[in-house]
């Protein structure tokens, strides 16, 4: 049985009247992928946010690695180990390739607001930036300022900013939005190769990806988990068909 | 080393031989006009590391360097000198506290109501020596002695002498330079600049804003003090009008003037502002009129400040020309 990297215990998040998110626990174990999904407005993106720091829960507790930090910033979050990527494609755009995921190490290095000397100094992080820049293939472009590149090509810059923060779970929301089907090819094997010994978590639409992809499956729906399980186990639940897929359950 | 840099360094030391022949030519008056100029351009040069690399735009940084004049004006005793050696570091030291409490405050609002709160604070300081009988309220303080540099009573530099001052100035001009260059290449600089691009990503890869934005928020402030001091140091008289919101809305347009993106280009901003106010006062009777004019086409024709100029005639590195289309997009969009 792997850790449990991620934990997440009735997890309760309210925007005035709505309940985003109603008790909602769920556990990312090192060395999975656990996929998040679930129709439109179904708390998914909320949870993420509450996993990464960016809103605060109204009740319960996540724990990394055991330790709570439920009440942590979302930059102490990230220095204690956990990455996230957004669904929308958040980049410094005015920077090159390599300085993007460079400041991504640095933000991790052991002094991120050093003020002296410049940033070329031989330090060990450098070679994680070429590393995670090599391993999502965009050695060629590293040159290039993060606005000029295509939207997948955008988008394996985020996941390389994300491996360059060295992380121990990572939080991907919606990897595939808005790519193509080879592009989408690229970035999936990306995915998969990530979960050698990490936490992964993602929230995807693309079905076909997702049963491809996870180990571990949690539905979601009006801010609650309907089920969870191993894919095979969910695909069949009777309350995920009706509720999610559609009472005839056409999936792959 | 690039051609490009080659021609920027080139650049720089010719400048620097300019400003060190100067005093040699002129008379003591544009000797003055220049150091007044130069002490300018490091309160817009200071003012920049916030506005330009980290994306605040502060109306109280006055108040930083009218402080600064007034903690001379008050340690100056009044029939003697004041040493620099001791005044100066405290004047800095008050500056940057002042910096660090309100930046304390301020940084935790954004946008426009960041603007807002930079300037009741900076209206607050002003209306502190404006309305009370401290420090010789509206009317201000004279210093009548200037501040000496002296070692166990020996004197090493006479600033009553103008061009002495003026190199003093240049020194000290010299010397901030360098260290905003240095604090901009830093991976300090850099993770400012990336909290400006993109303040929730930053945030998110694990760069604590706060605490980066407001290191530079007092480093910015200190540094004002500096000018604030040799200023008040220069003029032999402070007054509430040193910190006012005026003062900090000229500061910004040198920096508009000059362009965001540098270290040196606010200096280049006063240098202009400041030269052209002395053109046009002596030619023209409506030449506020004239130079608002002036300060409104360069800001529509050189979005990125006169700097801009240098890469018309030069041609851009790649990477300055990739910084600078983007810079160029954004401020027609705003």
């Amino acid at each position: 049985m792997h850790d449990v990297a991620l934990r997440a215990a009735g997890l309760q998040k309210r925007f005035g009247g709505l309940l985003a998110v109603s008790n909602v626990s769920i556990d990312i174990r090192a060395g999975e992928i656990h996929a998040v999904i679930g129709p439109n407005g179904a708390g998914k993106s909320t949870l993420i946010n509450l996993l990464a720091g960016e809103l605060l829960p109204t009740s319960g507790e996540v724990l990394l690695n055991g330790a709570d930090i439920t009440s942590l910033s979302p930059d102490r979050r990230a220095r204690a180990g956990l990455g996230r990527a957004y669904q929308k494609t958040t980049l410094f755009a005015q920077f090159s390739v390599y300085e993007n995921v460079r400041l991504a190490a640095q933000a991790r290095s052991t002094t991120p607001l050093r003020m002296f000397g410049g940033t070329r100094c031989d330090r060990p992080y450098l070679q994680l930036v070429t590393d995670a820049i090599d391993r999502v293939g965009l050695s060629a472009r590293s040159q290039i300022i993060a606005d000029k590149l295509s939207h997948g090509e955008q988008r394996q810059l985020e996941i390389a900013m994300v491996l360059a923060t060295n992380p121990r779970v990572i939080l991907l929301d919606e990897p595939l939005a808005g790519m193509g089907p080879s592009e989408a090819r690229g970035i999936i094997g990306l995915i998969a190769s990530l979960k050698a010994d990490r936490a992964v978590l993602v929230v995807e639409h693309d079905m076909d990806a997702v049963f491809e992809l996870a180990d571990r499956l949690t539905v979601m729906q009006d801010g609650r988990v309907i089920a969870t399980g191993l894919p095979q186990d969910v695909r069949v639940d009777p309350g995920v068909r009706a509720a999610y897929l559609g009472a005839d359950g056409g999936i792959a | 080393m690039s051609m490009p840099n080659l021609r920027v360094r080139l650049f720089g030391i010719a400048c620097l031989a300019i400003a060190i022949a100067l005093p040699f030519y002129v008379s003591t008056y544009y000797t003055q006009f220049f150091a007044k100029a130069l002490i300018m351009g490091m309160l817009a040069m200071s003012l920049n590391l916030v506005v330009g690399h980290g994306g605040l735009v502060s109306l109280c940084h006055a108040a930083f360097f009218g402080l600064a004049g007034y903690v001379l004006a008050l340690l100056s005793p009044r029939y003697d000198a004041a040493s620099l050696l001791t005044t100066l570091p405290v004047a800095i030291l008050c500056s940057g506290t002042a910096a660090l409490l309100i930046g304390a405050l301020v940084l935790r609002t954004r946008g426009v109501y960041f603007i807002m709160v930079t300037l009741a604070f900076g209206e607050m300081l002003f209306f502190f020596f404006h309305d009370t009988k401290f420090a010789g309220g509206s009317d201000g303080i004279s210093i009548n002695i200037r501040p000496e540099i002296a070692v166990a009573g020996r004197q090493l530099l006479d600033l009553d002498k103008t061009m002495t001052f003026y190199f003093v100035v240049l020194g000290f001009l010299v010397g901030v330079i360098a260290l905003l260059t240095m604090v901009v290449r830093s991976p300090f600089g850099r993770a400012l600049a990336a909290a400006r691009d993109n303040e929730r990503r930053a945030r998110s890869l694990g760069f604590p804003i706060f605490r980066l934005r407001l290191t530079a928020f007092t480093l910015s402030g200190a540094l004002a003090g500096l000018a604030g001091y040799l200023a008040a140091a220069q003029f032999g008289f402070v007054a509430p009008q040193m910190l006012g919101w005026h003062q900090s809305a000229t500061i910004l347009v040198m920096v508009l003037i000059g362009g965001l993106r540098s270290v040196t280009g606010p200096l280049v901003g006063a240098l202009v502002l400041i030269g052209m106010e002395e053109v046009l006062k002596a030619h023209l009777d409506n030449w506020k009129l004239v130079e608002g004019l002036i300060i409104i086409g360069i800001v529509i024709l050189l979005p990125n400040g006169v700097r801009q100029i240098w890469s018309m005639v030069f041609g851009a590195s790649p990477q300055r020309a990739a910084e600078i289309k983007p810079a160029a997009a954004e401020a027609r969009h705003a």
